[in-house]
């Protein structure tokens, strides 16, 4: 069985291989973390592995890959990255939010105090 | 100018992402950068004064900053995640409260998406009025100051970017 990607010279296929294994990598490594990792607030941290490099490396291969086959740059990758980047920050506030309200309402003495002045 | 394009930032990049989305030609490049600037109109109803950007030049050194924090940190926390902590050393995270002087809601969340792009810092919340951030840090060394590293490396570049 024969794909475009058959097509491709060893001197591209090997960095869009090697970014493809750093990507993926990186985002697996953040998925185990996420399983590991003892507390929510350390697990919080392990898929943004995945949000970074992770997405950027499999942006960049799939860039270099299609540009090369089409003869013409191709970029729209730039938007999907660039929308990760974006709405990473909303889940992760969420879920912070939703955490430190749970903690703090247990007394859980390992969180920090709300800076907020308190509400009447 | 302020009256018919009262976002150019927003224009700038919607039309640019016509463009990624498209093809780049001169008919797109009209369509999208028409729909762009209604887009932007119909923003003003919504948000009538944006922050003025003064030194797009800051921004880009930020960019620059930013992407190479992000290999360095992508790194150390995959190593953490894979070995643990190394042998002098037992990785702790914390909590950090952080002083914050932007006040402006849209340079605030340029910083978060920074923060939030390097592994190892997460933005937990943020207080309008006192301007405290709480952040949580994976690894705690006792060498690092994470106060200046987020005044000095990020904050007092957004502040310089945005009147």
């Amino acid at each position: 069985m024969s794909t475009p990607l058959d097509t491709l010279p060893l001197w591209i296929a090997i960095p869009v291989a090697l970014l493809l294994i750093i990507g993926s990598t990186l985002t697996m490594l953040g998925a185990l973390g996420l399983v590991r990792l003892n507390s929510f607030y350390d697990r919080i941290h392990a898929p943004t592995l995945g949000t970074s490099w992770g997405t950027a490396g499999i942006m960049l291969a799939s860039m270099l890959a299609y540009s090369w086959l089409d003869g013409r740059a191709i970029l729209h990758e730039l938007v999907i990255g660039s929308f990760v980047m974006i709405t990473t920050p909303i889940t992760l506030m969420l879920l912070s939010r939703a955490a430190l309200h749970r903690d703090r309402m247990e007394g859980n003495p390992d969180v920090p105090p709300t800076s907020a002045p308190p509400e009447d | 100018m302020r009256r018919i394009l009262p976002h150019p930032l927003l224009t700038a990049g919607l039309t640019l992402v016509w463009m990624l989305l498209t093809s780049f030609s001169l008919g797109h490049l009209l369509l999208g950068g028409m729909i762009a600037g209604l887009a932007g109109l119909a923003f003003a109803r919504l948000e009538p004064v944006g922050p003025q950007l003064r030194s797009p030049w800051a921004l880009v050194r930020l960019g620059a900053v930013v992407s190479v924090d992000i290999i360095r940190s992508n790194i150390a926390v995959a190593r953490l995640i894979l070995f643990g902590g190394d042998r002098h050393h037992r990785r702790r995270s914390g909590f950090v409260k952080i002083p914050l002087r932007l006040q402006d809601p849209m340079p605030l969340a340029l910083l978060a998406m920074v923060i939030t792009a390097t592994p190892g810092t997460a933005w937990m919340e943020h207080d309008m009025d006192s301007g405290i951030l709480l952040l949580h840090v994976f690894d705690m060394r006792e060498e690092d100051d994470w106060q200046s590293q987020i005044r000095d490396r990020y904050e007092s570049l957004l502040l310089e970017a945005f009147a």
